[in-house]
């Protein structure tokens, strides 16, 4: 696959308008599926979280989840989404291995939820208002292995194998009206739109929303026209884009793409595309055709929803505060400089830094740990910092070990590793090995008087006011310590003793 | 001349994937043809006003507990499986897109 | 003991209950008769010779024990080969299916098991239901047990000819468009359709899901309603079906009265167009039906000439997407066409080859009347005839306590007659189509044999949903009027079956 030609993207801002539009995926955290009893885990052993129904045997019926319900009303609501009164299920037809029944159940004509808007903040600072056309529920599908064939990969295989695990697991499929006026900010006002709904449904519960693991999907939109010009570009639609850094990569991308065979005189086609993380590019998929008529209908196996206003009412009471709202409260109770906040929800370290903090810890101090040290080794092990073996009680544990000056620095990293590897809580491990700071003033009085006593001419510096001469003892009195001193209390004695020698 | 055409037989067949021979696609055009002439008949009976009907008997809001009931075993899903490998069903490969 | 075979279930009930006979003498005397006559009237597609005489054991020995057990129990039955079964394959007619072994049991036969029926086997039907002959079964027709040249109804003729050949005293059907009551009216049996939801459908395979509903077969109407109480009610696993009870369908039919009732005669199916032969049998029982204390009036339901229409726009179109499942991937047949084919071609190839030509036209029209384009002109359309299908039934009911029509046009016509000519079999159904649309519950039973064949002819009970009671209380009576008349049973005025 060979990377397009691509326009300079200050060129194509220059020349059109970006309009996106975003498809997310949220896969609820029901315990069974979206129409049957099974285990909403799809992990274990193939084809054991299966029944007649997500097999689609013949002779079975659906059966709706009713917190599934109750979750696509509760992102709904979060969304500032209206509830429809009365809501269907309907059938879209078409034949695919993964698909139990050769047709997926989903929400067509009567979503569940629609027209709502949420704020998203992008990096910069700078707000837009995304409108929300619908929000609606479905089902997954199951998943297909492909073997034989030099990649692994659909083509080029020999055969390939079904697991219906995942068949029938709900999902919520939230579609946005399309946005205008984000200019070059477009790929960033993807990744953080997406970044905002898997806030929202993590705060809601219903979801547990890891990108990584396929809780979150998001298929980007993109079309462009000339500045001015009222009829939409055509558009297309990257599938695939799986982490908030690809949504963003990908968005750009066919920006880019798109502007350079616009600018050539060509036409774009509408189809969908694929995005590959590894080559940093977009591949043509299957063209919309005529074959895609889904001929859906109503489901005639089950009946319609119609949510009661106590129920929406109910839903909408237990709402968590919006993530605007809350941002703003956050801002003011930690205090932090305006830079260093936005940074931290950009790193989408907000929930991880509230929580360590309750757990007893310095806003200050949980917001240096997780930008710190912990974002470095998650980049590293390329994986999201919420993913590290380390809960928020022990990152605020570790903290004020060093705040109450049990620990330094140098030590509390050791300790970080320790915790990571599993080796307890960093109390625990501080204590087993040992670890704690020498504050006994004793120990650290007779190392200093021999260093002193060894280095004359630096006593005499000292002596003579050259303060910065004490350096040298410090660090001799450290080593003889293996690190284990406060480095603070041990200047304060270097000149009390230098002084009094 | 009636809309049912061997080629709309033809697309229809494929998209419920039936792979009709041709003298099926032959009589399935004229016996269709019958059939729709016949049924296109009941849009004189109806007006934009007259809502459909997609259930006999009139429900709504039946849910079920979110509670995990027990589900087959790999052995009895695979079990009317015409091949199977590794826990899964087998099919021939797939020819689409990448 | 053969006189065993030609009792009536309810009558059985009794004799059971007082230990006169034991259940597997009376399995027994069913699977005799299965041996001697199941090849020529060929009902069955699977016979459970060995696990229903199980059942009969286990019911024997409870009931000596002293074990308060089901009305049925010990009474055995048949099941249309459309619900599944672990014990037993399940084809629905189909070569697609042929082999298949389910991994779990239909909601009904779960009832049936639980209240101890001794299930001799699994019923023929045309190909997933869609005939009204049996002559579209990939297994090959059942005969009328009346002539066996004719028809024995569809799709349920299976059941029909199991309970007119004295193979079962009792048989699940299902009905869709009339596949219990038309089999019913050919084989001089009563048939029922509950009210839609009555019987869960979980484990029937579909046909078109907002129209199929499971019910009783039988030869008089106290059997079929203690069939009905046995297999009805809420179901978890159907959500269409209803949630409370509809009250007890065995004491309607014992309390079988006619007197103070509002018959209304739906002018559109008076017997205009029907055979002779079914009219004079009519005609006849409107007479006895109003001597016994009923009032007819008439009845205007204008809409139900789009009725069949309709219904072949909604049923190939629900069935083309309940058919899809059928794809080589997880059960079923799978034909791998020569070559390195695709799953694409394999499903292709597999549906070409284990569909039959009714069941391959069906599902090209309801895929055509759901395709983009022509959805509001035909699927659209004919869900809004189904609302005026509605409204001519809640006119109707308004003026009615029950409707009533001949159940069918025509006594068992030939094989081969209307086999060719979709439309002219689609005509049969004229009847009973509406009920299913509208979703209210139907009975046909018998009134005796047309002058010009000496055919059965029924006739066709319609109460408004929720109402089947009616249906038992009024059927009951005509029923108890025509044998008084009669001096014997409908069923013994059938020919002896000639067997070889």
């Amino acid at each position: 696959m060979a990377k397009a030609n691509l326009m300079d993207y200050e060129k194509a801002l220059e020349l059109f308008e970006v309009v996106i539009g975003l498809e997310v995926h949220v896969e609820l955290n029901t315990n069974t599926k979206m129409f049957c009893g099974c285990r909403n885990d799809f992990g274990d052993e193939p084809n054991t979280n299966v029944c007649p129904i997500c097999l689609g045997l013949p002779g079975s019926l659906p059966a709706v989840n009713g917190k599934a319900i109750e979750s696509s009303i509760s992102i709904g609501l979060a969304l500032g989404c209206q509830i429809a009164p009365t809501g269907r299920f309907s059938r879209k037809n078409y034949f695919y291995p993964d698909l139990a029944k050769n047709f997926q159940t989903s929400q067509y004509d009567e979503p569940i939820a629609f027209e709502g808007s949420i704020e998203v903040e992008v990096p910069s600072g700078n707000k837009y208002t995304v409108l929300i056309e619908r929000a609606h529920m479905e089902e997954d599908a199951g998943k297909l292995t492909h073997i034989g064939g030099a990649t692994g990969r659909i083509q080029g295989a020999e055969y390939s194998l079904v697991d219906y695990n995942r068949a029938g697991v709900p999902l919520v499929e939230i579609v946005t009206k399309p946005v205008y006026g984000s200019g070059a900010e477009a790929p960033e006002l993807a990744a953080a739109y997406v970044r905002l709904i898997r806030e929202i449904v993590k705060a809601l519960g219903v979801s547990d929303a890891r990108m990584e693991r396929g809780n979150v999907r998001c298929d980007a939109n993109v079309s462009l026209r000339p500045h001015g010009q009222e009829k939409l570009g055509t558009r297309t639609e990257t599938k695939n884009v799986n982490s908030l850094r690809s949504i963003e990569r990908a968005v750009r991308y066919e920006i880019q793409r798109q502007a350079q065979i616009l600018a050539n005189g060509g036409t774009i086609t509408q189809e969908t595309r694929h995005w590959h993380e590894d080559k940093g590019a977009t591949s043509s998929g299957r063209p919309k055709s005529d074959a895609d008529d889904y001929r859906y209908f109503p489901e005639p196996d089950l009946v319609p929803v119609q949510p009661s206003h106590e129920m929406i009412e109910r839903l909408r009471a237990a709402l968590p505060e919006n993530p605007a709202d809350r941002r703003k409260r956050l801002a003011s109770e930690w205090g932090f400089a305006e830079l260093e906040f936005r940074d931290v929800v950009n790193a989408g370290l907000m929930d991880l830094i509230e929580e360590t903090v309750a757990q007893g810890a310095k806003p200050q101090s949980a917001r240096k740990w997780y930008a710190g040290e912990l974002s470095r080794i998650a980049n590293a092990e390329e994986k999201d910092v919420s993913e590290l073996n380390i809960t928020p009680a022990q990152v605020a544990e570790l903290a004020n070990l060093v705040e109450s000056g049990k620990i330094n620095d140098r030590i509390a990293r050791e300790v970080l590793s320790a915790v990571l590897e599993g080796a307890g809580s960093p109390e625990q491990i501080v204590k087993d090995r040992g670890l704690e700071v020498v504050s006994d003033d004793g120990a650290l009085i007779a190392a200093i008087d021999e260093a002193l006593k060894s280095q004359p001419d630096v006593l005499e510096k000292i002596r003579e006011g050259k303060v910065q001469a004490a350096g040298a003892v410090i660090g001799a009195v450290m080593q003889a310590m293996k690190g284990q001193a406060d480095a603070a209390r041990v200047r304060e004695l270097v000149l009390e003793r230098a002084a009094s020698l | 001349m009636s809309e049912i055409t061997p080629e709309l037989v033809r697309h229809l067949a494929s998209l419920s994937r039936i792979d009709l021979d041709e003298a099926e696609v032959a009589r399935f055009t004229e016996q269709l043809a019958v059939i729709v002439d016949s049924v296109a008949k009941i849009s004189q009976a109806i007006d934009g006003n007259t809502p459909a009907t997609s259930h006999p008997i009139p429900l709504a809001n039946v849910f079920r507990p979110d509670v995990v009931e027990p589900s087959l075993s790999q052995e009895q899903a695979l079990s009317g499986a015409p091949d199977s490998g590794q826990g899964r069903f087998r099919v021939a490969a797939i020819l689409d897109e990448e | 003991m053969s006189d065993l075979i030609r009792l009536n279930a309810s009558e059985l009930v009794e004799l059971l209950a007082k230990g006169e006979i034991s259940s597997v003498e009376l399995t027994q005397a069913h699977l005799d008769q299965i041996a001697k006559v199941g090849d020529a009237v060929h009902s069955f597609l699977h016979i459970s010779g060995e696990s229903a005489l199980a059942t009969a054991r286990d019911v024997d020995s409870r009931r000596a024990a002293g074990e308060k057990l089901a009305d049925l129990a010990g009474v055995p039955i048949a099941v249309k080969d459309n619900l599944t079964t672990t014990d037993a394959p399940t084809t629905a007619g189909s070569k697609i299916l042929e082999g298949w072994i389910p991994p779990y049991d239909a909601t009904v036969v779960t009832k049936l098991r639980n209240q101890m029926l001794p299930i001799l086997g699994k019923t023929n039907l045309d190909e997933f239901a869609m005939g009204s002959s049996t002559e579209f079964s990939a297994f090959g027709p059942s005969k009328n047990p009346w002539d066996l040249t004719r028809i024995p109804g569809g799709s349920g003729g299976g059941s029909s000819s199991v309970v007119s050949s004295f193979q079962a005293p009792l048989a699940i059907g299902s009905d869709t468009g009339g596949s219990i009551r038309f089999p019913g009216a050919v084989t001089g049996t009563v048939g029922i359709k509950p009210t839609y939801g009555a019987v869960s459908r979980y484990g029937l395979i579909a046909l078109a899901s907002s129209l199929d509903q499971i019910g009783p077969v039988a030869r008089n109407v106290l059997d079929a309603a203690y069939l009905q109480d046995a297999i009805s009610g809420h179901d978890p696993h159907d959500s269409t079906s209803l949630p409370g009870s509809l009250g007890s369908m065995v004491e309607a039919a014992k309390r079988g009265s006619l007197k103070g009732k509002k018959v209304g005669l739906i002018k559109q199916l008076s017997g205009d167009g029907f055979q002779q032969g079914v009219r004079n049998r009519f005609a006849e029982a409107l007479k006895l039906i109003t001597d016994a204390g009923a009032e007819i009036v008439e009845v205007d339901c204008p809409s139900f000439e789009y009725a069949i229409d309709a219904y072949y726009l909604i049923l190939p179109a629900e069935a083309s997407s309940n058919l899809a499942k059928f794809d080589s991937v997880r059960f079923g047949m799978r034909v791998s066409p020569k070559g390195n084919p695709t799953i694409e071609r394999v499903m292709a190839a597999t549906r070409e080859a284990g569909f039959g030509p009714e069941v391959k036209r069906r599902i090209i029209l309801g895929t055509y009347a759901l395709s983009s384009g022509s959805f509001d002109k035909f699927y659209g359309a004919a869900q809004k005839v189904r609302t005026l299908i509605q409204r001519d039934f809640d006119a109707a009911f308004a003026k009615a306590d029950v409707l009533v029509s001949p159940t069918a046009p025509t006594t068992a016509f030939k094989f081969g007659e209307k086999v060719s000519d979709p439309l002219a079999m689609y005509l049969n159904d004229i009847a009973t189509i509406p009920a299913n649309l509208a979703g209210i519950p139907g009975i046909s039973v018998p009134i005796g044999l047309a002058d010009e064949d000496n055919l059965p002819v029924g006739i066709q009970f319609l109460a408004p949903a929720h109402e089947d009671a009616r249906l038992y209380e009024v059927g009951a009576a005509l029923e108890g009027i025509l044998e008084g008349i009669w001096g014997k049973r409908m069923m013994d005025f059938a020919p002896e079956l000639k067997v070889n």
